[in-house]
């Protein structure tokens, strides 16, 4: 099975189950999805509800129990540890909830850990200009706000140009204003960039920026929207 | 610079504190190693070199008296070398102001010239003059002991007659290296070696055209026990005590005593720290590593290869361990060199050969490499072994389990926050365990390094007070009769005397021999009394021969077996005699007898060689100089000045190493504890500082954290103690000295020692780390995580 041309990532009965010393966390039962080139997807569910899980193997992070997962030709449920590897170097952007910036190096030399090693990155400095902060190059993380720190792990994630931006609730720890800014960087990398995009969020009001909105429950996607009318983020409420 | 190597430079420098402590413990492994190798490996070396370069002779003998056509007959011996002949007497000194009776070996110099064998290594001044009768050279142990310089006169009792020496020089002799009249204790005070012209000296004591004293160096590929025998041989008719090689010399001797002791010493305890020391560098290389736990998921998320970041924090444990290296290479070198220089306080080398083989300086370095590198690569992989979502969170509480305590029933009996305390111990035992026995580590190396002078001092107690009572012992030339004990008796200050019949033996059991004297006295001896190693009085059977036990394993023979004894006197006397029995004495390769049945066995009516006496100490001096006047006492020993001056040196040296090891076992302490509260702060900051938000105070927190390592500490050092115990007696198995057992004794002082250094390391580890958790930054704390 492979996906059609405009098909990003197809997955199919995916399954995921953890072992919690005696007891058996399932956290995505037989799940399938495909996702658009260049769309922006937003996820949404309760906590528990497997949306972090499910980023986390279309990102190459973690593995499927049982089913099927595809990015393009490359197959996430039976590819080795060098390959996925590979895969996240070559192809995905990541934003963590927790930024997951290094501590001891500064906002240029982190956007810097990504572009040394990406086939064909753009500069740090391009790659912080995009998200604001080229005033800010040699701050270490820790003289930075929340937001600010943010746009730095999502500099990170797109220096490399990747093909793909997987957003694990980017603004769970900001607030409103930060926030925005944080979805606004998110965005235009979206629409400039043509990188397809998905955000894991527990806020709806996201949602309005989306293409299509993915609710997730009990560890299969529940519905899907279309969003035929998206709204900037600037536009959003919450 | 790539981005990686700015983050391993800035993760030095911020955990530099640390870096330095897991530094110290692998300097101190290093260092040690190092220091204690080489110390053994270059008093080899200086033995080596200075006796090629002083020519030192193979074979020794001395006659009572050979013509000098003698030393032709000698030099045609098949497997001689070269041959020295020279005139050797004891004599009494008379040093104005030096009441106890001092000692001077007369050598005699011919023509004032260098011998060929035995070569003087001049210090200071010049050789004497041909034909300068009254110049002497003096040996350089007994000039400084005494303060004589080039330019000084002594008096020297020649025969009776007093002469003055003028001393022209300061020398080193390779027959001298340790000078003492025999014993094992050095005496460079009471006992001086002198060389001056050997026709004055032969004239005093009727040796013109004569030697007394015999050394020869061997052909290559001469049998050393074949040329003894030739020269046994040719010299029997002239009075000989029968010819040694090296190895009853007795400077040699008690060198390579105290070489082969530096040996264990130098393998058991460089194996022991370095082996400790590597084992700590891993469990805590090992831990602070795994605090960057999520640093590793997050490079591992971005696509970083398993390979690149395992190099990554291989270059981290790298630079410490490599700065480590670096300064135990210094402190090794250092410490090796004084401890060599040391030993010059007991041996008298010409200079101090100092090495270090390179193969020691690899070894120590490569096993500390080894152990940074296991624990790196180790802790590396096996975060590295999970998906990196699951290690980007913070690792799984460990399940919950009521502790110990809850369980028995007695929780009630401590406070909320020693609940929390043994829990978290309890949660994570294979870590509360490897903490715990890190610490105990230090303890038992401190224990192990330091309970020497124990042991040292019970060996002095024993054999010099519950053994040998005496204060004085008075040897003759040759042996007398009975009688000179009461003129002894006589003598002002003299409170007791007993006889004692002592006769230099070759025994010998099958193809098994060995020199050595047998002792005798009198059954019912006070002075003199033998004691096994539970300080329980051996009684003297009336007949046959009592063995130390290493004499009786040396020979092979045991109670019932017979015995040669081949007299080295002037009688040349052979007797055979039955072992009696076996002690199990601390000191030496003794036999004993009941003097009546030694000279029964040697065929002599009632003679001594030498008496024990006890003395008044407010008449010494009369006693003393009573003394030189009787011209048949050829030597006396004042046990108070032996010993004082052998506690004084040794001490020195006790105090050094004990210095040194209290130093390395406080490093190791430092290491672990910083280093465990280091990185139980790092990875509870987040608990601590919300404890403090919900209003702990600063004491309370910090409580929490050092009650932990409070109790590793309580738990370590009696476990460290009994560690230290087994690793002394093993070290105390290994000690094969020949002559000496050394007492496995450990004085509650030295234990309590061991326990307050490492509670002072440890006190001082928890206020460095308790000044951190009050000042924990509670925002900023709290905002790394939600």
């Amino acid at each position: 099975m492979q996906p059609s041309p405009q098909i990003v990532f197809v997955a199919r009965g995916l399954t995921k189950t953890y072992h919690m010393g005696e007891v058996e966390v399932p956290a995505l039962r037989a799940l399938d999805i495909e996702i658009y080139q260049g769309e922006f997807v937003v996820l949404l569910g309760p906590s528990g509800s497997g949306k972090s899980t499910l980023l986390n193997i279309l990102g190459g992070l973690d593995t499927p129990t049982s089913g099927e997962a595809f990015w393009r030709d490359h197959n996430l449920a039976t590819s080795d540890e060098r390959a996925l590897t590979a895969y996240r170097r070559d192809h995905v952007g990541f934003v963590f909830q927790f930024y997951n910036l290094i501590s001891s190096l500064t906002v240029r030399e982190n956007v810097a850990l990504v572009t040394e090693i990406a086939p064909k990155p753009m500069t740090p400095e391009e790659a912080l200009k995009l998200v604001g902060l080229e005033h800010r190059l040699d701050h270490f993380p820790s003289q930075l706000s929340g937001g600010e720190q943010q746009r730095v792990a999502i500099a990170r994630a797109i220096a490399k140009r990747p093909d793909v931006l997987l957003c694990d609730e980017p603004t769970g720890a900001l607030d409103y204003e930060t926030g925005k800014v944080v979805l606004e960087a998110i965005a235009r990398i979206n629409q400039e960039l043509g990188t397809t995009a998905v955000v894991i969020t527990h806020n709806a009001s996201i949602a309005g920026m989306a293409d299509r909105v993915m609710r997730m429950a009990d560890g299969h996607i529940a519905s899907v929207e279309s969003n035929p009318h998206k709204l900037t983020p600037s536009e959003l409420s919450w | 610079m790539k981005a990686l190597d700015r983050k391993l430079l800035r993760d030095l420098w911020h955990m530099r504190s640390q870096a330095f402590t897991i530094a110290l413990v692998v300097a101190s492994g290093i260092g040690s190693f190092i220091a204690l190798l080489s110390t053994y490996d270059s008093l080899q070396w200086s033995r080596q070199s200075y006796y090629e370069e002083a020519h030192f002779a193979q074979v020794f003998a001395d006659v009572k008296r050979a013509p000098r056509p003698v030393e032709r007959q000698i030099v045609e011996l098949p497997g001689v070398a070269a041959v020295e002949t020279t005139v050797v007497q004891d004599v009494t000194l008379d040093i104005p102001g030096v009441a106890e009776p001092v000692i001077g070996r007369m050598i005699g110099l011919a023509n004032g010239g260098q011998p060929s064998l035995n070569r003087l290594f001049l210090r200071q001044g010049r050789l004497p003059e041909d034909g300068k009768r009254n110049e002497a050279l003096v040996s350089e142990g007994f000039a400084t002991a005494r303060g004589l310089k080039p330019g000084d006169h002594i008096a020297a009792l020649l025969n009776g007659k007093r002469e003055e020496l003028a001393i022209v020089g300061i020398v080193l002799s390779p027959e001298y290296i340790f000078a003492s009249r025999g014993g094992e204790i050095p005496d460079d005070k009471g006992f001086g070696v002198f060389w001056m012209e050997r026709g004055r000296l032969a004239s005093a004591f009727d040796m013109e055209g004569a030697f007394n004293r015999v050394s020869l160096s061997l052909a290559p590929g001469a049998s050393e026990a074949a040329v003894i025998d030739a020269l046994d041989r040719l010299l029997e008719p002239y009075g000989s005590l029968s010819a040694y090689g090296r190895k009853d010399q007795n400077s040699h001797r008690i060198l390579s005593q105290e070489i082969n002791q530096q040996k264990t010493m130098a393998t058991v305890f460089p194996t022991i720290f370095l082996g400790v020391a590597a084992f700590l560098l891993n469990v805590v290389l090992a831990r602070q590593v795994a605090t960057q736990r999520d640093q590793i998921a997050a490079l591992k998320a971005l696509g970083y290869t398993d390979f690149a970041i395992a190099a990554h924090y291989l270059k981290l444990v790298l630079a410490i361990v490599l700065a480590g290296i670096v300064l135990g290479f210094g402190i090794g070198a250092w410490m090796g060199y004084e401890m060599t220089a040391m030993y010059t306080l007991f041996f008298h080398f010409p200079r101090l050969s100092y090495r270090i083989q390179p193969w020691i300086a690899l070894v120590a370095a490569g096993v500390s490499l080894a152990a940074a590198m296991g624990a790196a690569l180790g802790t590396v992989r096996s975060i590295l072994s999970l998906a990196p979502a699951e290690a980007m969170r913070p690792p799984a509480p460990t399940r919950y389990r009521r502790m110990l305590l809850e369980r028995l029933g007695l929780a009630h009996l401590l406070s909320p926050q020693a609940r929390m305390v043994i829990r978290t111990l309890e949660r994570r035992p294979l870590r509360t365990l490897l903490t715990t026995f890190g610490i105990a580590c230090s303890v038992a190396i401190l224990v192990s390094g330091t309970f020497w002078r124990d042991s040292v001092n019970y060996l002095i107690d024993v054999q010099f007070y519950m053994a040998d009572r005496g204060d004085a012992n008075v040897a003759f030339v040759n042996p007398v009769a009975r009688s000179a004990l009461y003129e002894l008796g006589r003598l002002p200050g003299v409170l007791r005397t007993e006889e004692v019949r002592s006769v230099p033996v070759r025994l010998r059991a099958g193809h098994h021999t060995y020199r050595t004297a047998v002792s005798g006295y009198p059954p019912d001896a006070q002075l003199r009394q033998l004691l096994d190693t539970g300080l329980r009085r051996v009684p003297l059977p009336p007949d046959g021969i009592l063995l130390s036990q290493r004499l009786a394993e040396r020979l092979a023979v045991k109670p019932g077996d017979r015995l040669l004894l081949e007299s080295l006197e002037a009688t040349r006397a052979r007797r055979e005699t039955v072992v009696a029995g076996v002690v199990n004495d601390l000191v030496g390769l003794s036999a004993y007898m009941d003097i009546a049945a030694l000279n029964r066995l040697m065929g002599e009516g009632e003679s001594i060689s030498a008496v024990a006496l006890t003395l008044d100490p407010a008449l010494a001096k009369e006693f003393y100089a009573r003394l030189k006047e009787m011209p048949q006492v050829a030597t006396v020993s004042i046990k108070g000045e032996l010993l004082r001056s052998f506690r004084e040196t040794n001490a020195r040296f006790l105090l050094f190493f004990t210095a040194i090891v209290t130093a390395f076992a406080a490093a190791i302490a430092v290491g672990v504890v910083y280093n465990s509260a280091r990185i139980a702060l790092a990875e509870r900051a987040w608990e601590l500082a919300s404890l403090r938000v919900l209003g702990f105070t600063r004491h309370e927190v910090s409580g929490l954290l050092l009650g932990e390592l409070a109790i590793e500490i309580a738990l370590a050092i009696p476990l460290g103690l009994w560690l230290g115990y087994l690793l002394s007696a093993l070290i105390v198995s290994m000690m094969h000295a020949e002559t000496i057992t050394f007492p496995l004794v450990i004085t509650s002082s030295t234990y309590a020692y061991a326990a307050l250094v490492i509670l002072a390391a440890g006190v001082a580890s928890s206020l460095i780390v308790r000044h951190r958790v009050d000042h924990l930054d509670l925002v900023a704390v709290l905002k790394t995580r939600e």
